[in-house]
């Protein structure tokens, strides 16, 4: 080793607390650089090996019932690449272990030829013999979540009709890597499962024979999905065809994309910050070791060392800590990700899911980390290879001190002289008196910019399931029922209340645009499920005219009194042309409401509904759902208090998960900007201070000095940091918005309060351990030593 | 008679800082031979310093020319510069200038590693007499060894040309006595043309000539007939 990297090696071992404080700052951006980049790249690679190697389809589509005859027509679309037609209905599942009514989606499958598209993983077992009535494959999720195994059974209300059905294989499939049931908002794999069955005993138990109720269709590469979809339709037109939709609408595939889009906007915000503030810290810590070695690197350059010797050492010193700043971040990073795709686990059903990460992502981390760090110090080694070697034999010149300000101050009145000390201290170092505020402004931001999420995620609960639907459970009847329906609901045990809905599956069309969605007809004064106008008020659906949530009149770009095409999905499938009477709140989806008995004389269909919302008794809750299991009609029931329950358990666990990460990440910031400002600042004042000692200030009165800096600089930055922090809650919202979900930004003076008590407290840490050195200052040894 | 190693023609030297000009050089004449030991004597302010900056090339000269054998440096560049140092010139400052976070050996080796026929570390430091604490610390170390691990440093190179700005400055009389006569034994056993800047006129006496300057000028050179020891010198 050679005596220069000796130095730097001492150097760097001297000098440890400071440049640990700056590689845990380089380590944190390169963690979640590992983290977003890894875990999105894990995530999207594998979703597309498992769609590539199972065959997952491109376009899917659902229909009330074609002949399977069609499916020939259907392979001829152009574009078209395999077809799988095959029958998907919803059922009522009765499970011994389960006091609640749970849901399946139930699929066909092939009975001659092995399945084409949407190929099942099988985990265990084998598929159902053909035609046979009992045999079921189940989802590995909704197996595990009831401890069932290859022969378990468990009982299926199929179109109205209850059997035993007998586990036979245990699977996963592309299409149901994130398996939502309907009206849920997060996956409940004990409440929602995938049923798959011989297709010979789905037809024949849904009156499908010869027939097939939802479609999957592989397009060749560079067919036109647009231009397929339409065919279908046409196609599917006179089958009850919903409409199809590509892979950006199938639920599990936008959940997926959703969580993608998330991950990358984290790694496109997070690491950056760190690498500003990084850079920053190598700024001023490497500027003041510089002035500091000032002599040293003239007597480097006297000796015959060139100025690009002299340069690459500083150099060699910060990147040195950014390569060990770095290390420290990828085995973060790493562990982080392996935490974090067992998270996903339990959301995203793969066949295998591992944080893998990419050789040339660790290169990425290591490289913008030693980037970060050489452009954070190109300013002061600029100044060591300019720095003639003569002048740097020449102790420098007494600091020069701003009078004018100092003047100023002083002119505002009687300020004490530690006052002025601090002033003028921090405005001649204004380069560094500005990078450490910006650098805890952004701790704060992040803090600001995560802990919102929360507040946020409430206040949607609140509108969405204490404001607008208030019911306790929904039952969805798997077609429409003549209204005597909801008379059979209220009269079952502990109902308090029951209020009917009827919802049909329409294309609204407006100018160019055209979206799928439901329209939901509602009863004019509903108390339970009730529709809120954009202040948070309920709105009495009008008699005619339809109500909009405000994300799909955004994407029809209507308004209040425009006329908009409504084309019937179901029966008839008539196109009217109704105004729009309102415009109105909604987070989830995009909805469509209008009166329940306009809606019936739409579809020319008399009095029927598609479900019913409830209240019930607490009291007779188990009789009730015993009861809700055996409804024959039905083919979901939703029990939104327990999902909602259910939903703020897991968002419990992953906030205190969440919070524990973003708290550190800002407390790594503030730490490092505060411990290498404060030591920076005692080096350059250490004499000051002990001068004061000496002349008789107490500890307390000479660490003042110091205290009071980090106090104006941690005050100064709150305001910024709320700011920035607010700026990046408003970027992910418009970031995150999708027809999907919407979040709303709310932003609660209680979320910039605990941001700053987290950024003061950790501040306060950082400089009483600064002050422990002032404590000890040798008041001899530093007046002693030469500048 | 040797070559002249170092030589000077109407040195002058102009420093500007802002609109202030302060004139350090006035046309300086100067030549030393190889194996010289010249002392360098003056008032402060005088320009001393200023001279021996720019014949060790660490500064540049405001006009006039400075030679090292047949180079002339007031043409060279920095890189020139730096590799005539390297190559060349020894510097021994008052203040020693020791990597604190080097030992006395690692200190040498900085200079050996990049010379180009040096010594070992330890020969020069067994040359001025600290071959028993190579392994310290500057810090381990008092003023007077601080100062000899200096010369050290600046001898390994095997240097034509050692320069000294004020060596002895910040050290009692009888450890500068043992600094002076570690510049000595060097002068003598290297044959390097040796500059010494001093205010203690007790020090003229060892040398071959002494040099006066005086604002920006030299004002005199006297030749010492005799030279004395440094052991019969005090201050
Ligand atoms: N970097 C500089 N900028 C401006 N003026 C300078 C600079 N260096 C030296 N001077 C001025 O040049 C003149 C000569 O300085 P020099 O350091 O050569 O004197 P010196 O003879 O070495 O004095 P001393 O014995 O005090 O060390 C002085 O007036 C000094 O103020
Ligand atoms: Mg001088």
């Amino acid at each position: 080793m050679s005596a220069l990297q000796r130095k730097l090696m001492r150097d760097l071992i001297r000098l440890w607390p400071q440049a640990l404080a700056i590689a845990l700052v380089m380590a944190a951006g390169a963690a979640t650089l590992i983290l977003g980049v890894g875990a999105h790249a894990s995530l999207s690679d594998t979703r597309s090996a498992y769609y590539e190697r199972n065959r997952f389809a491109d376009v899917f589509a659902t229909l009330t019932r074609a002949p399977k005859i069609l499916a020939d027509e259907i392979g001829r679309i152009p574009g078209v690449s395999a077809v799988d037609v095959r029958i998907q209905k919803t059922a009522l599942l009765d499970l011994p272990d389960m006091v609640e009514p749970a849901s399946a989606s139930i699929v066909s499958l092939p009975d001659v030829q092995p399945q084409r598209l949407n190929i099942l993983y099988l985990r265990s077992g084998r598929l159902p013999v053909a035609g046979d009535e009992r045999e079921a494959v189940i989802s590995e999720p909704f197996a595990k979540a009831h401890g069932f195994d290859l022969g378990s059974t468990f009982q299926a209300i199929l179109n109205g009709r209850k059997r035993s059905l007998h586990v036979v294989g245990i699977a996963l499939s592309p299409e149901f890597i994130y398996a939502l049931g309907p009206w849920d908002i997060m996956p409940d794999d004990r409440r929602f499962g995938i049923v798959w069955m011989s297709e010979k005993t789905l037809a024949a138990a849904y009156d499908l024979t010869g027939a097939f109720s939802s479609v999957a269709l592989k397009l060749l590469p560079y067919a036109s999905e647009g231009a397929v979809i339409e065919q279908l339709d046409t196609l599917l037109n006179r089958y009850g065809g919903l409409g199809a939709i590509g892979r950006k609408d199938q639920t599990s595939h936008a959940f997926l994309d959703a969580e993608l889009k998330q991950l990358e906007a984290m790694s496109r915000i997070l690491p950056p910050i760190f690498l500003v503030v990084a850079a920053f810290l190598v700024n001023m810590t490497l500027t003041r070791l510089i002035t500091l070695e000032r002599e040293q690197i003239g007597l480097l350059k006297a000796v015959g060392y060139g100025n690009m010797a002299v340069g690459l050492h500083y150099l060699q010193f910060v990147s040195a800590i950014a390569v060990i700043g770095a290390a420290i971040g990828i085995a973060a990073g790493i562990w982080l990700g392996g935490g974090l795709t067992r998270m996903y686990s339990d959301f995203f059903h793969f066949p295998f899911l591992v944080f893998r990460i990419d050789p040339a992502t660790y290169l990425l981390a290591v490289g913008t980390t030693v980037i970060s760090a050489v452009l954070g110090a190109w300013q002061a080694v600029r100044g060591v290879v300019r720095l003639p070697p003569a002048v740097a034999m020449t102790p420098p010149a007494p600091t020069q001190y701003r009078q004018f300000l100092v003047t100023l101050y002083r002119a505002l009145g009687r300020i004490s002289q530690t006052v002025t000390m601090v002033v003028r201290h921090l405005s001649h170092g204004w380069i560094r008196t500005a990078s450490s505020v910006l650098g805890i402004a952004l701790a704060g931001a992040i803090l600001v910019g995560s802990l919102w999420s929360f507040d946020s995620v409430d206040f949607m609960i609140d509108v969405t399931f204490h404001q607008a639907d208030r019911q306790d459970a929904t039952v969805s009847f798997t077609q429409e029922e003549p209204y005597a329906a909801l008379y059979e609901v209220a009269r079952l045990p502990g109902v308090l209340r029951a209020e009917p809905y009827r919802s049909v599956a329409v294309k609204l069309r407006h100018g160019h645009v055209e979206r799928r969605a439901a329209v939901t007809g509602k009863p004019p004064g509903t108390d339970l499920s009730r529709v809120l106008d954009q202040h948070f008020t309920p709105v009495r659906l009008p008699e005619s005219g339809i109500v909009l949530s405000d994300m799909l009149a955004r994407i029809l770009d209507t308004q209040v009194g425009d006329l908009i095409e409504v084309e019937l999905l179901e029966k008839n499938r008539r196109v009217v042309e109704i105004p729009v009477t309102a415009i109105i709140q909604g987070y989830l989806g995009l909805m469509s409401f209008m009166d329940i008995d306009a809606l019936n004389r739409l579809v020319r269909e008399g009095t029927v509904i598609s479900g019913v919302h409830m209240i019930f008794d607490e009291e007779q809750r188990v009789p009730l759902l015993q009861e809700l299991k055996q409804i024959p009609a039905a083919s979901f029931v939703a029990l939104q208090r327990i999902s909602l329950q259910k939903f703020r358990e897991t968002l419990a666990q992953n906030i205190l998960v969440m919070i524990t990460v973003y708290v550190s990440l800002a407390v790594i910031i503030v730490f490092g900007v505060i411990y290498n400002f404060a030591r920076i600042s005692l080096s350059e004042q250490g004499r000051e201070i002990a001068s004061l000692r000496v002349l008789g200030f107490t500890r307390t009165e000479a660490s003042s000095i110091l205290l009071a800096e980090i106090f104006l600089i941690v005050a100064l930055a709150q305001p910024l940091g709320w700011l920035i922090g607010s700026g990046l809650a408003y970027m992910m919202v418009k970031g995150f918005e999708s027809e999907l979900y919407r979040v709303p930004l709310v932003l609660e003076p209680r979320v910039f309060a605990e941001s700053s008590l987290i950024v003061m407290g950790a501040a306060l840490v950082a400089a009483l351990i600064v002050r422990r050195r002032i404590d000890r200052l040798d008041l001899v040894e530093v007046l002693k030593t030469r500048e | 008679m040797s070559a002249a190693t170092l030589r000077t023609k109407g040195l002058a030297k102009v420093y500007r800082t802002g609109a202030v000009e302060v004139t350090a050089l006035r046309g300086v004449d100067f030549e030393a031979r190889e194996g010289e030991f010249i002392v360098m004597l003056g008032p402060s302010g005088s320009g001393k310093s200023t001279f021996l900056n720019i014949v060790g090339g660490l500064d540049q000269a405001t006009s006039g020319e400075a030679w090292f054998q047949e180079h002339n440096l007031t043409t060279m560049d920095e890189r020139g510069l730096t590799l005539y140092r390297r190559d060349h010139v020894g510097f021994v400052f008052q203040f020693y200038n020791l990597v604190p976070s080097l030992t006395a050996r690692e200190n040498v080796s900085l200079v050996t590693e990049i010379a180009r026929n040096p010594m070992k570390p330890e020969e020069a430091l067994s040359l001025v007499g600290l071959e028993q604490r190579m392994d310290h610390f500057p810090a381990q170390l008092s003023g007077g060894e601080q100062q000899r691990v200096a010369i050290a440093r600046a001898i390994a190179k095997r240097p034509e040309v050692l320069l000294c700005d004020e060596p002895t400055g910040a050290l009692d009389s009888r450890t500068g006595v043992k600094v002076l006569e570690a510049l000595l034994l060097v002068n003598r056993e290297l044959r390097a043309t040796t500059l010494v800047i001093t205010h203690n006129a007790a020090i003229r006496e060892v040398a071959d000539r002494v040099v006066s300057f005086g604002d920006g000028r030299i004002l005199s050179v006297s030749v010492n007939a005799e030279r004395k020891p440094a052991s019969a010198i005090s201050w």
